[in-house]
C-alpha cells in the first residue's frame, strides 16, 4: 500500500512538471521554424538565453518584463478563483496608467514619494473601478464579463487616444508642431528609485510584495474564502448564506486594482510618460492578455504567478535579443510567444485529465 | 449473431435466439486497493426476477457492470445458455440479449420517446430517419407489456415513472432478453412502484430473465423469485424470496442486527417556530410550482412532506431557505416575518437546511472536509477574527466533529468530493446540526445512502426533534415520512392536500391525496 502510494506521488509530481514539457515541446517546434528560416536554432536559442540572463543588465530586463504581467496575473488568480473570467487587463493597464500620469502631472511641486504615492494608489482605484464596472454589468445586470471586459478595453484604448491626442498631450509637441501623441515626461521626483545601478526599479519588489500580499488574502481571509467559495460552486456559496453578487464585483474590481497598480507602475518606473501608437500593445507589450497566461502558468495560484511571469518576461526580453543577433523577422518571436501559450494552455487540459485520473483511482480505492 | 449487411435490430430480433439462462462464475474484479466483487457466482433463468440486495459499495452494481460489459473481470467467466462468452462493450452484451436501465436516466429531454428509442441506432432507410415505424413498434411493445406511452411525447413532458418506462423500451426494443434495473424504485412514487412491478411480472410471464438491483428489503421481497445478498464484495448467500424474511435479509446484508422500529419518546410539541401562509411561488419553467401553501411546524415536532417529487417540495425548501424568491404569501420563523429575506440572515436566525442536491448546494466538491464544515461560521469568531481565518480552530472543531458524526475521511484536509455519498451527508448534517438550529429543513436526507447510513441520519434527526428543533422532512420515501414524523402533510400541485397524525396515517389515503384526491 504504501508503495502504492509512493507511486502516486511520484506520478502527481510528473504531472504538475507537465507544463515543463510544453514550454520545451514549444521550443522544439520553434526550432523548426528557425531551421525553415535557415537559422541555426542553436544559435538563436543561445542568444534568448543571453538576452534574458546574460548579464545583469539582461537579467535587470527580465525582472522589469515581468513586473506588469505578475501585477495583471495576480488580478486574474483572483478573478478567475471567483469564477469571473478577466480579459480587461489590456484596459485596466491603460486607465491606472493614465491616472497615475494625470495625478503625477498635476501634482507638480509636491514631495516626490507623496507623490508618486497617490499616483500609483490613483492608478490602483482607477483600475478598479473599471473591474469594477464588469463585475456590477455581471452581478447585477448577467452581462456577460468577457465580453465587457474586452469592450472596455476597446474603451480604454480610444480614451487614451483622445486625451494623448488632446487634453493630455505634451505642450511641447504642440509648440513645436510635431504632434506625437504623448504627454510631458512626468517629473523626475516621482521615478521609482532604481534598486541596482540597471533599469530595475522599486516596481518589481512591490509586485513581489502584492503577490505575498494577494496569497494571504486568498486563503487565510475569510473574504478570500468567500470569493473562492463562489469561485467553485455559486449555488453552495448561495445556500451557505454568501452574497454572491457582492463577491462576483469584488472579484474583478480587485483583478482590476491590480492591472491597474501596474499600469501606474510601468509609468512611474519605466517609461515616465505615457504614449500611445493606437493600440493598447504600445504601452502595454500585451500584458494585459501575456498575464492571462502567466497567471494560468502558474496555477492560479499569485506564488506560482511569480516564477512563471519571470519565464514569460524572460522570454520577452530574450527574444529581443535573439531578433537582433540572428536577423530573425520579429513575427517568428511573436509566434514562438503564441506557441508556448497554446501548448501550455494545451498540457493544461491534459494535466487535468491525468489528475483527475489519478483522483478518480483514489476515490475508487476509498469508496469500494 | 449472423454476418452479413447490418440491418436495424429490430428486424434482427426476430432471429435472435432467447436466453434461457446467464451465469456468472468465479467472478473476481479489483480496483487499485480494493477487490469489488471476490469469487461472485449469480445466475439468472429466463422467467425469473433475481434480486441483488446489498449495501452501497457491496459490488452490486460492478457485478451488474461486467455483465453488461462496462467492466472486463479480473477473472471468471460468463456463460450464456451454458455457452462461454465475452463482453468487450455493452454493444457485445446487447447483441446476446442483455440489456440494461440504469439508475440515472440516459434521456434527450428535448427529444420525443421516439426519437430517445432511435437513437444511436441505424435508420432502416439509413440518412433518413424512420420514426414512424419505430413509433409502431413502441405502440406494439407497450401493448405487450401493458403500458401507456405516447411516442410522440417529449421527454420533460413525462413524469419520472414514465421516463422509466422509456427506459425499459428502449431496452426491449433492442431485443434484449435478459433485463438489468438498477435501482429503479429510487425515484418512484408508491403508485408508479406498483406499476413498475406489474410491468416486471408481465415480463417475466413473457419469459425474459429480470436482474433487479435494490438495497430495499421490502421491494425485493414482493417482486422477487429469488435474492442473492452481496456484502463486501461476497456473495452471503442466495435465497428463494418465499423463505426469506426482511430481518434475515438485513442482517445478512449488514452482518449484524439491525434496527428497524426507531425510538421516537414523546416530545410535547411547543410554540409555532415554522409558519407558511398561502405561499405562492413560480418554478425554474417558469409556471406556478406552489399555489397557496399553509403549513406549520412546531418546535420539537417533525412535519413530514409527502409527496410525488416534483409537485413543489423543492420550490418549498427554496423558498424557506432564501433560495427562491416567493410571489406572495409569508413565512415566518418563530414570530419574525422573514419572506424574501436573505439565506445569511434566515441562517443568523438559526435555520438549518439540508439540501436535494446535497453535491451541489450542499458544499464545494474540491474545498476540504474541514473548509465545508465552516462554510456557514467561518465568518464568525472563533473561526475568524477580523478577516482571517483562524486555521487552529477551524481544524479543532473538524477533528471534532468528524469524530461526533463518524465522518469516515482519510483526514479533514481531505476533499470532498474523495468521500462517499453517505459521508457526505454525515459532514452537511454535522455542520447543519451543529449550529443548534431552531427550524431544520430535510430535504431527501437518506435519499441513495446505504442502510447503516440511513439508519444514522434518521437518529441524529429524532435526537435534534428532543432537543426541541422544528424539523420539515421532505422525502420521497414514504416508510421515512412515516417512522420520522409527528404529522404528516402531503403536497399535490403546489397545495397542501391535508394533513394527518402520523399514528393515524394510512398508506392508501396517503396515496391518494398523493395523487391528488383531497383528504376526507
Amino acid at each position: 500500500m504504501s508503495d502504492r502510494v509512493r507511486s502516486r506521488q511520484y506520478a502527481g509530481l510528473l504531472i504538475h512538471l507537465t507544463p515543463l514539457f510544453a514550454v520545451l515541446l514549444a521550443f522544439f517546434v520553434g526550432a523548426l521554424m528557425l531551421v525553415g528560416l535557415g537559422v541555426n536554432p542553436g544559435t538563436a536559442f543561445k542568444s534568448l538565453l543571453q538576452g534574458a540572463f546574460g548579464n545583469l543588465n539582461a537579467i535587470a530586463d527580465t525582472i522589469v518584463k515581468m513586473t506588469p504581467l505578475l501585477f495583471v496575473g495576480l488580478g486574474i488568480c483572483i478573478s478567475f478563483r471567483g469564477g469571473v473570467l478577466n480579459i480587461g487587463g489590456e484596459g485596466q493597464l491603460v486607465v491606472g496608467a493614465l491616472a497615475a500620469t494625470a495625478i503625477a502631472l498635476a501634482g507638480k511641486g509636491f514631495p516626490g514619494w507623496l507623490l508618486a504615492t497617490v499616483a500609483l494608489v490613483t492608478g490602483a482605484l482607477a483600475g478598479a473601478v473599471w473591474g469594477g464596472i464588469a463585475g456590477f454589468l455581471k452581478a447585477y445586470l448577467n452581462v456577460n464579463e468577457i465580453l465587457s471586459t474586452i469592450m472596455l478595453n476597446y474603451i480604454a484604448v480610444y480614451g487614451m487616444n483622445y486625451l494623448l491626442r488632446g487634453p493630455m498631450m505634451d505642450p511641447l509637441q504642440v509648440k513645436l508642431g510635431f504632434f506625437i501623441p504623448q504627454t510631458a515626461r512626468l517629473p523626475r521626483a516621482v521615478d521609482l528609485p532604481r534598486l541596482v545601478p540597471t533599469r530595475l526599479h522599486l516596481g518589481a519588489l512591490i509586485a513581489i510584495l502584492v503577490a505575498i500580499f494577494v496569497y494571504v488574502f486568498l486563503w487565510r481571509t475569510t473574504i478570500g474564502f468567500r470569493i473562492r467559495t463562489v469561485g467553485m460552486s455559486r449555488r453552495a456559496a448561495l445556500a451557505s448564506g454568501i452574497n454572491v453578487r457582492r463577491y462576483t464585483v469584488l472579484g474583478l474590481l480587485l483583478a482590476g486594482l491590480f492591472a491597474g497598480l501596474g499600469g501606474a507602475v510601468e509609468v512611474l518606473g519605466v517609461h515616465h510618460r505615457m504614449f500611445t501608437d493606437g493600440t493598447a500593445f504600445g504601452f502595454t507589450g500585451g500584458a494585459g492578455f501575456n498575464g492571462i497566461v502567466a497567471a494560468l502558468f502558474g496555477r492560479l495560484h499569485p506564488l506560482g504567478t511569480i516564477p512563471s511571469s519571470f519565464l514569460f518576461g524572460a522570454l520577452l526580453t530574450g527574444a529581443n535579443k535573439m531578433q537582433r543577433v540572428v536577423q530573425v523577422p520579429s513575427a517568428l518571436i511573436v509566434a514562438l510567444n503564441g506557441l508556448i501559450v497554446l501548448f501550455v494552455v494545451g498540457s493544461e487540459v491534459i494535466r487535468r485529465r491525468r489528475l483527475r485520473r489519478l483522483e478518480k483511482l483514489t476515490i475508487v480505492e476509498e469508496e469500494i | 449473431m449472423g454476418a452479413g449487411a447490418p440491418r436495424p435490430p429490430f428486424l434482427r430480433r426476430k432471429m435472435r435466439q432467447t436466453v434461457d439462462r446467464v451465469e456468472m462464475r468465479g467472478i473476481v474484479k479489483r480496483f487499485p486497493g480494493v477487490v469489488a466483487n471476490d469469487r461472485v457466482d449469480f445466475d439468472v433463468r429466463a422467467g425469473e426476477i433475481h434480486a441483488l440486495l446489498g449495501e452501497n459499495g457491496a459490488g452490486k452494481s460492478t457485478l451488474m457492470k461486467i455483465l453488461y460489459g462496462m467492466y472486463q473481470p479480473d477473472e471468471g467467466e460468463i456463460l450464456v445458455n451454458g455457452k462461454r462468452v465475452r463482453f468487450r462493450s455493452p454493444l457485445d452484451a446487447i447483441r446476446a440479449g442483455i440489456g440494461m436501465v440504469h439508475q440515472h436516466f440516459m434521456l434527450v429531454e428535448p427529444f420525443t420517446v421516439a426519437e430517445n428509442v432511435a437513437l444511436g441506432l441505424p435508420s432502416s432507410r439509413r440518412f433518413v430517419n424512420d420514426l414512424d415505424r419505430v413509433s409502431a413498434r413502441i405502440r406494439e411493445l407497450a401493448e405487450t407489456y401493458g403500458f401507456k406511452v405516447d411516442p410522440r411525447a417529449y421527454i420533460w413532458q413525462l413524469s419520472v415513472g414514465e421516463q422509466q418506462r422509456v427506459e425499459i423500451l428502449k431496452v426491449l426494443y433492442r431485443g434484449a432478453s435478459v433485463l438489468i434495473l438498477d435501482e429503479p424504485t429510487a425515484v418512484l412514487t408508491p403508485q408508479e412502484v406498483e406499476g413498475l412491478f406489474r410491468t416486471l411480472r408481465h415480463m417475466r410471464e413473457e419469459g425474459h430473465a429480470i436482474v433487479f438491483i435494490s438495497h430495499k428489503l421490502n421491494e425485493v421481497l414482493s417482486i422477487s423469485d429469488r435474492i442473492t445478498v452481496l456484502r463486501g464484495g461476497q456473495v452471503v448467500g442466495t435465497v428463494p424470496a418465499a423463505e426469506a424474511t426482511r430481518t434475515g435479509l438485513a442482517r445478512m446484508m449488514v452482518g449484524r442486527e439491525v434496527v428497524f422500529r426507531l425510538e421516537r419518546p414523546e416530545v410535547e410539541p411547543g410554540e409555532v417556530m415554522l409558519e407558511i401562509r398561502d405561499l405562492w411561488a413560480m418554478g425554474d419553467r417558469g409556471v406556478p410550482a406552489l399555489r397557496g401553501v399553509n403549513l406549520e411546524v412546531r418546535a420539537g415536532e417533525i412535519v413530514g412532506l409527502a409527496g410525488v417529487s416534483g409537485n413543489g417540495q423543492r420550490e418549498l425548501a427554496e423558498v424557506i431557505v432564501g433560495l427562491r424568491r416567493p410571489q406572495r404569501g409569508a413565512v415566518r420563523i418563530g414570530k419574525t416575518d422573514v419572506t424574501g429575506w436573505p439565506p445569511a440572515a434566515l441562517i443568523g436566525l438559526g435555520l438549518s437546511y439540508i439540501p436535494e442536491e446535497r453535491i451541489r448546494d450542499g458544499g464545494v466538491p474540491e474545498f476540504s472536509v474541514e473548509d465545508n464544515l465552516v462554510l456557514k461560521d467561518h465568518p464568525f469568531p472563533p473561526f475568524s477574527q477580523g478577516i482571517f481565518l483562524n486555521f487552529p480552530e477551524m481544524a479543532h472543531y473538524a477533528d471534532r466533529l468528524i469524530k461526533d458524526f463518524d465522518i469516515r475521511t482519510p483526514s479533514r484536509r481531505t476533499p470532498l468530493k474523495s468521500l462517499s455519498g453517505g459521508n457526505i451527508q454525515k459532514l452537511i448534517l454535522a455542520r447543519e446540526l451543529s449550529r443548534s438550529p431552531k427550524v431544520l429543513i430535510a430535504a431527501q436526507p437518506t435519499r441513495g445512502l446505504d442502510i447503516s447510513a440511513t439508519e444514522y441520519v434518521r437518529r441524529r434527526i429524532l435526537e435534534q426533534r428532543e432537543k426541541g428543533t422544528a424539523t420539515l422532512l421532505i422525502s420521497d420515501d414514504l416508510d421515512e415520512i412515516l417512522s420520522l414524523s409527528d404529522r404528516i402533510a402531503v403536497i399535490y400541485e403546489g397545495r397542501i392536500m391535508g394533513v394527518v397524525k402520523s399514528e393515524e396515517a394510512d398508506i392508501e389515503e396517503l396515496g391518494l391525496m398523493m395523487a391528488g384526491v383531497e383528504s376526507r
